[in-house]
């Protein structure tokens, strides 16, 4: 009995498994294609003939080189910013005692249900009059500070016993050296966890930087994966090449990290 | 695998350090163009960077998906190129935000005729008797038909009138050649707007302040329309249609009204067996005349009023709208030349299919130059359109129904005329 | 802003701004293509929202039960489309539900149905859509699904054990009321996501077939940045802001209904 319940629950979790797995699989073999290959009928699971022609095509035609860097710089970018402020504000949250901070607080958390496309046009004029679209920092300062990030590191913050604080005071500490030299660290996995978050959410954001983004050469590389599918229909295998560098670093970031990743899903869901 | 890109990421750090250099002291004029034109035109810009020793030219090719967007974002941010390529319908919007030059002192000084350039298709680039665009590519919609069909019918020339094509739609229909004659897609506008205008409506009144969709003459063409919707001449339902070309090819429908684009797109898609049995034709006339009038489209080539570079980037835009590079610009993307002279290279002229939209092109007009033109037609006019096929609107109700939404867009226009006028 | 009319106008030159009160809103409540954005998102979320939260649930059930072995990289494999770019992931599925090439109607055949044109047919556009939503998203779900079951105590079904409750007793009499507070937060989070539906569509169909796939924020976006009616766009958002709104109200009044 128990062997045949076994049995079912494998097989259904397999099952689900290659489901999950088959886009990707299949996106990754496409990619090795030749030209056209893809395109049959029955469709076919693996390269007859292994090629690197499409990778090759969009490092060297296809600029794809600039689009991953400034992926790069504008995700790093935000992450190293928002970490910053959001450690700092969390910290304030946390420990500080000032006129309202409560009512700040608590409004802040509501306004997490208004839609982010709200805010986005009066963002966009705002950028515009300071002469900041078409920068990287058009994405990087809307990115920076985070409500989820301030919460997250309030939360983290205030399980820090307030006698550390005041031991390093009487020694002392100023209010920024106690944030640097006893705050930060003891936040490590905390600051990780958010940094994963906001690295990844940068990195596969699309309308935002599709709109700010005005000249080809600082796209990011969704927006340049979704222009080379507006142009290239036909050329699937490239497309899929495409994908396939695109979604690597982040792929990459998240099987390295995951146990912070998955701590800060947990996190945010419980305490919310 | 990854030291193969540290290397590669190295030589094209070097390659483009180096190309930087060589080209300090040229002037760089940057060009936006739009969608397979914008990818091919890069085809051209050698030759002219030869032409022209001084000037080097960057292309950026945006995808039609997102090309508005990013030219009115393009705008309020002032990062507007250069040159950039529009759709012939979208020159009175940046005319409006006073972002395009004038081009018709460029034009007297260097002697470039506008008779040279198709006529309906050359008045879409000017507005107010100001020239703002030169024609680059044109589009315009007639008729694609099943030749094989009509000679079966007993029909040995396509149909020239109103009368002619509904006898034609009417008698394939009772011979059961096809099922639903004529196609008229009910998520386009421009089939309609061609048959109010060939029916003599001027579409809006009042300087363009007003619709006039539910006048007399738009009435009556939308009246004419819906006969072909009613008695079963067209499909009522777009999604029986999943595939035009294969329902075109099984003569689900058997005439269509539509443009270049599909020339090659029929020849990628339709069977071998198919391709010697269609043909394309004028479109059929009103009032007697042949060929009937359809639509100025196509995209034209713009100044950006802010450009600093307006000497270089004039000498290009010329540059595309010569003779021989249009033939060449044909050879890359098959874009129909704007200029008319393009015409009699053998490439076109023996091309069979071509013949019909040289006539077209004799005979088209553009649509009324404002702003909100595309906001009226786009959602508004489809969706009522669809109302109309379904029997969910009689033909007045659909036509008030039209006019209603033109008049509620046009609004601002109206109160913008106010103010200027006191 | 969403009481002017700051359009194309108005951005070539500021004096053309209008203050129109209540007119945008109005505008908006007759506005048949708005309608259908609503109809749209709501039954992206209606048919989505469930679905995705019932497979989160039972992956992670199926991956709490003591008889799996190598969890960690089952849960990692569910997990990583969340990871994913959404851009990527159109990329693919775009081909996934090709009607000739793709796979999904490749298995369709084998089983003797005839293909579907899934993204070009409005009858099929936005369950496609869903069907891509739910697969990228539902390993999120489960995480969070799997840290409240492993919140529920152990002894509730060991007592329940010993009065001799099947397994599927336990799991309605255990299992669901003690998950009702992680399957709140849940759905709450779920349908604030699904309402604010935009990339699927920018990218997989612009909104198309006749409009089947067109939501609100598509609608919002069309609006506000194809034809820069900048006022007209602000006062979509404040609707889906306030149907956000109602949609949470109602959840929660639900929560407490049943407790």
């Amino acid at each position: 009995m128990k062997n045949v319940k076994k049995i079912i629950l494998y097989t259904v979790v397999v099952l689900l498994a290659v489901i999950t797995f088959l886009p990707f699989l299949w996106m990754i073999s496409a990619s090795f294609m030749h030209p056209g290959e893809s395109s049959a009928y029955p469709p076919r699971l693996f390269p007859s003939d292994f090629t690197l022609m499409h990778y090759k095509d969009l490092f060297t035609r296809l600029n794809l080189t600039t689009y991953l860097l400034n992926s790069l710089v504008i995700s790093l970018g935000v992450t190293f910013f928002s970490l910053f402020l959001n450690s700092m504000a969390g910290y304030a949250f946390a420990k500080y005692r000032f006129a309202g901070k409560k009512k700040i607080f608590s409004l802040l958390l509501s306004s997490m249900i208004i839609p982010g496309q709200v805010t986005m046009l009066p963002v966009f004029l705002l950028l515009k009059s300071l002469g900041l679209i078409n920068t990287y920092w058009a994405i990087i300062i809307p990115g920076m500070a985070s409500i989820f990030g301030i919460f997250l590191i309030r939360q983290f913050a205030m399980g820090i016993p307030d006698s550390l604080i005041e031991a390093a005071k009487i020694d002392g500490a100023g209010d920024t050296e106690v944030y640097l030299r006893i705050i930060l660290p003891l936040c490590r996995p905390i600051l990780l966890t958010l940094g994963i978050f906001t690295f990844m959410g940068t990195w596969n954001d699309f309308l935002w930087p599709l709109i700010v983004m005005t000249d080809s050469s600082k796209y990011t590389m969704p927006v340049a994966l979704a222009n080379l599918m507006g142009e290239h229909v036909q050329d699937t295998e490239l497309m899929m090449a495409g994908s396939v560098l695109t979604i690597l670093p982040v792929v990459l970031v998240f099987l390295a990290l995951q146990k912070y990743y998955i701590k800060g899903i947990m996190m945010g869901s419980v305490k919310g | 695998m990854k030291r193969f890109f540290i290397l590669l990421l190295t030589a094209l750090a070097l390659f483009s350090a180096g190309c930087g250099k060589q080209n300090s002291d040229k002037e760089l004029i940057t060009f936006w163009a739009i969608g397979a034109e914008g990818e091919k035109v890069s085809g051209l810009i050698p030759q002219f960077e030869k032409e022209n020793p001084g000037i080097k030219v960057k292309v950026q090719q945006i995808p039609w998906t997102a090309a508005h967007e990013k030219l009115i974002t393009a705008y309020a941010s002032e990062t507007l190129p250069d040159i950039f390529q529009l759709g012939n319908t979208w020159i009175p919007e940046f005319q409006a935000l006073n972002s395009l030059e004038p081009l018709d002192k460029y034009l007297m000084r260097d002697s470039v005729a506008p008779e040279s350039f198709f006529p309906g298709i050359w008045d879409s680039n000017v507005i107010d008797s100001v020239l703002y665009a030169l024609p680059w590519y044109v589009d315009t919609r007639l008729l694609f038909y099943r030749k094989d069909i009509f000679e079966k019918a007993g029909f040995n020339r396509p149909p020239e009138s109103w009368d002619e094509l509904y006898t034609y739609a009417e008698t394939i229909k009772k011979k059961n050649l096809s099922k639903y004659p004529l196609f008229l897609p009910t998520n386009e506008w421009n089939p309609y707007i061609i048959f109010g205008i060939q029916n003599g409506s001027t579409i809006l009144k009042n300087n363009n302040s007003y619709g006039d969709f539910n006048g007399p003459r738009f009435r009556e063409a939308m009246r004419y329309v819906s006969k072909y919707f009613y008695n079963g001449l067209s499909p009522i339902d777009m999604t029986a249609v999943t595939n035009a070309y294969q329902a075109f090819e099984e003569g689900y429908f058997m005439m269509w009204i539509t443009g270049p684009w599909n020339i090659q797109e029929m020849r990628t898609r339709l069977s071998p067996a198919m391709q010697d049995k269609w043909m394309t034709a004028p479109l059929p006339g009103r009032h007697g005349e042949y060929p009937g009038v359809s639509l100025a489209g196509g995209s034209s080539l713009v100044l950006g009023k802010t450009s600093s570079k307006k000497e270089s980037a004039w000498k290009f835009i010329k540059y595309l709208t010569r003779a021989d590079v249009q033939v060449e610009f044909f050879r890359l993307v098959t874009s129909l030349p704007s200029v008319m002279k393009a015409w009699e290279s053998p490439e076109l002229r023996d091309n069979k299919y071509l013949a019909a939209f040289y006539m077209q092109l004799q005979h088209t007009t553009p649509t009324p130059k404002i702003p909100e033109w595309e906001q009226i037609v786009f959602a508004k006019i489809q969706q009522s359109v669809e109302l109309l096929a379904a029997k969910k609107l009689t033909v007045d109700e659909t036509v008030t129904k039209i006019n209603n939404e033109a008049n509620s867009i046009l609004e601002k226009r109206r109160w913008m005329l106010s103010q200027k006028v006191n | 802003m969403s009481f002017t009319d700051f359009d194309i106008y108005a951005l070539g030159n500021l004096s053309y701004l209008r203050f129109v009160g209540l007119r945008n809103y109005l505008r908006l409540l007759e506005d048949p293509l708005f309608w259908t954005s609503v109809k749209n998102t709501f039954y992206f979320v209606l048919a989505g929202g469930p679905l995705s939260v019932a497979v989160s649930l039972s992956a992670a059930l199926l991956l709490n039960t003591k008889l799996i072995k190598f969890k960690g990289l089952f849960r990692v494999t569910y997990f990583l489309p969340v990871v994913t770019t959404l851009v990527a992931v159109a990329v693919i599925w775009r081909f996934i539900y090709h009607p000739r090439f793709g796979i999904i109607n490749y298995v369709l055949g084998l089983i003797g149905l005839t293909p579907i044109d899934w993204l070009g047919d409005p009858a099929f556009s936005m369950p496609a859509l869903i069907l891509m939503a739910v697969w990228k998203n539902f390993g999120y779900n489960m995480i969070i699904f799997i840290a409240g079951l492993q919140n529920i105590p152990e002894d509730l079904y060991e007592a329940a054990d010993i009065e001799g409750a099947s397994a599927w007793q336990q799991f309605w009499s255990i299992t669901i009321p003690q998950l009702a507070p992680t399957t709140l937060f849940i759905s709450v989070i779920t349908m604030i996501g699904y309402f604010q539906l935009f990339a699927e569509p920018y990218v997989m169909t612009q909104g198309g077939p006749l409009s089947s796939t067109l939501s609100v924020v598509l609608y919002m976006y069309q609006e506000g940045f194809r034809w820069w009616n900048i006022g007209y766009s602000t006062s979509i958002a404040f609707m889906l802001f306030l149907l956000i709104l109602i949609g949470t109200v109602i959840q929660f009044r639900l929560q407490k209904d049943t407790e």
